[in-house]
């Protein structure tokens, strides 16, 4: 199965700008080897992963009555913090929920992706 | 035994099994539930007719088993796949199709645990644990949960379709995740049972009984995992609360006050099985903090059901159980049974004390002890206005006629 995973918000993390040069590298750390876990579990493949530019940097897309405009800003503010993401292939849920306990304690939504056939 | 009584007893006794030995061997959990209602549709037919088979539940499995291949080889069909799919393939390679009803204890533990998935609402989980597991009939859980029939229905499929689509496993997980999960399955379990004791707003008989399903999926579990502290401390706690249960309304349908109870009504047998449950050995020592509170609420309620009498209740052990239990679980519920505690054992006034500062908001239990312990202190005009306070909260018919009764015999 494929998982998309979201990295929602910090939690009880500091801002990223608010972290020391330590605290980042921690992190950097624990991203390092949540990849190594998955390469080294059985089944687990990460399909993508990126780092996604601060809320302000993103645009939204409508289209109304036929009419398409674009705002400034995230579409709502529950992503506001979205700060990357990661497309997994695992075997089931609970694989997932081990592996991510090597991120940082973020707030993260997993959502499985659905298979057309 | 009737053959009719000999399937009822089969599919009460076994649901649980045979819904996770068709799961194991199919995956499919939409088509399992269907394929095993139409061998239990198919067996009424024919048990009377043709005779009881010499293995019920073996002829149940190779029954629904048939239907499986049925309806995989529809949807076959209709992919334009291989003409035929052999579910078996999926874990335990192609097997006979007289199936000799051999299970594997592990695949009901498996069906346990993806029912009460944490990633699952505790309200769905419990619901679908009920319905999987023990094969309680969904209008009966729509009544312990107090939802409408189709509310209760589509609860089951949703629960049931994110089990799919999320990729909740059919799988124990392994050791250092297992008493966590358990953990869950416990809370599971008792969130049903309590649904059975919540004031409802029709009669509340019925209900009760069906708590007592809620008790049996304790057993199934603890069955599974023999001695399991945070099981057994529940099933001591849930046998205690359920003894009672005859004895909690009167004749009128009114709800009856532990106090004024019929202690000659409550089960002794459950309180005897459940007092031998707290003294076993599992539960010495210290414990992780969802079985130590099971623990303790189980002897609060235990010194109470040995009780001989209302007036002879231990409640100075009483108090000390709470305080035990507000140590490892602080919260206003237990403040407030404490504070009824202190009131019984040093009197109203030091109950009035210990009740300072406790809220349970939208709840009326707290303005009806202090209305209580305020009559009971003498403070009749403060007593009137806590009642009132609690009426004006209270939603449940037999709880209200009391608080009136209460209210009424302050005079004006």
């Amino acid at each position: 199965m494929k998982y998309l995973v979201l990295l929602m918000a910090d939690g009880e993390l500091p801002a990223w700008a608010d972290h020391t040069e330590e605290q980042q590298a921690d992190v950097i750390r624990q991203f390092e080897e949540f990849g190594a876990a998955c390469a080294a579990r059985e089944g687990v493949q990460i399909l993508a992963g990126e780092a996604l530019g601060p809320g302000d940097t993103a645009t939204v897309v409508r289209t109304r009555g036929g009419v398409r405009t674009l705002t400034d800003g995230p579409f709502a503010e529950a992503v506001e913090q979205l700060g990357g993401f990661y497309l997994l292939d695992a075997p089931d849920l609970d694989v997932v929920i081990d592996l991510l306990q090597l991120l940082p304690p973020y707030d993260i939504q997993v959502s499985p992706v659905v298979d057309p056939y | 035994m009737e053959a009719s009584q000999e399937l009822a007893r089969v599919v009460r006794e076994e649901w649980g099994r045979l819904v996770s030995l068709l799961l194991a061997r199919s995956g499919r959990l939409d088509l399992v539930e269907d394929a095993l209602g139409d061998a239990v549709e198919a067996a009424a037919r024919q048990w009377d007719a043709e005779g009881m088979p010499s293995n019920p539940r073996g002829w149940l499995v190779t029954v629904a088993r048939r239907r499986l291949v049925d309806r995989l080889r529809v949807e076959a069909v209709a992919q334009r796949k291989a003409p035929l799919l052999v579910p078996d393939a999926h874990r335990h390679g192609p097997g006979p199709m007289a199936d000799p009803g051999d299970l594997v204890e592990d695949d009901l533990l498996r069906l346990v645990l993806m029912c009460t998935h944490p990633a699952l609402a505790p309200e769905a989980a419990s619901a679908l644990a009920l319905r999987l597991v023990l094969g309680v009939s969904t209008p009966d859980i729509a009544r312990l949960f107090l939802v409408p029939e189709p509310t209760m229905a589509a609860r089951l499929t949703r629960a049931k379709r994110k089990i799919v689509t999320a990729g909740i496993p059919f799988a124990v997980p392994g050791a250092d995740q297992l008493p966590s999960r358990l953990e869950v399955v416990a809370q599971t379990a008792y969130l049903a049972f309590t649904a059975g004791y919540a004031p409802g707003s029709g009669p509340d008989l019925l209900r009760a009984e069906l708590a007592g399903e809620a008790v049996r999926l304790v057993r199934v579990v603890l069955d599974l995992r023999p001695g399991e502290p945070v099981l057994t401390a529940l099933l001591a706690l849930v046998l205690l609360q359920h003894s009672r249960r005859d004895a909690r309304t009167g004749h009128d349908g009114r709800l009856v006050l532990l106090p004024d109870q019929d202690r000659s009504r409550w089960r002794h047998d459950e309180i005897a099985e459940a007092v031998a449950l707290l003294g076993s050995s599992r539960l010495a020592g210290p414990l992780p903090a969802r079985a130590a509170s099971y623990l303790v609420q189980a002897r609060i309620a235990a010194q109470h059901a040995t009780a001989p009498s209302a007036e002879r209740t231990r409640w100075d052990r009483v108090v000390a159980h709470y305080d035990q239990l507000l140590e490892i679980e602080p919260g206003a519920a237990a403040r407030l049974g404490r504070a009824v505690a202190v009131a019984e054992s040093r009197g109203p006034r030091e109950g009035l004390l210990a009740l300072e500062g406790v809220e349970l908001p939208g709840s009326h239990r707290v303005a009806a002890v202090r209305a209580e312990l305020l009559a009971r202190a003498g403070e009749a005009r403060g007593a009137r206005e806590a009642y009132a306070e609690a009426l004006a909260l209270c939603r449940n018919a037999s709880e209200r006629a009391h608080l009136e009764e209460r209210l009424a015999s302050l005079g004006s």
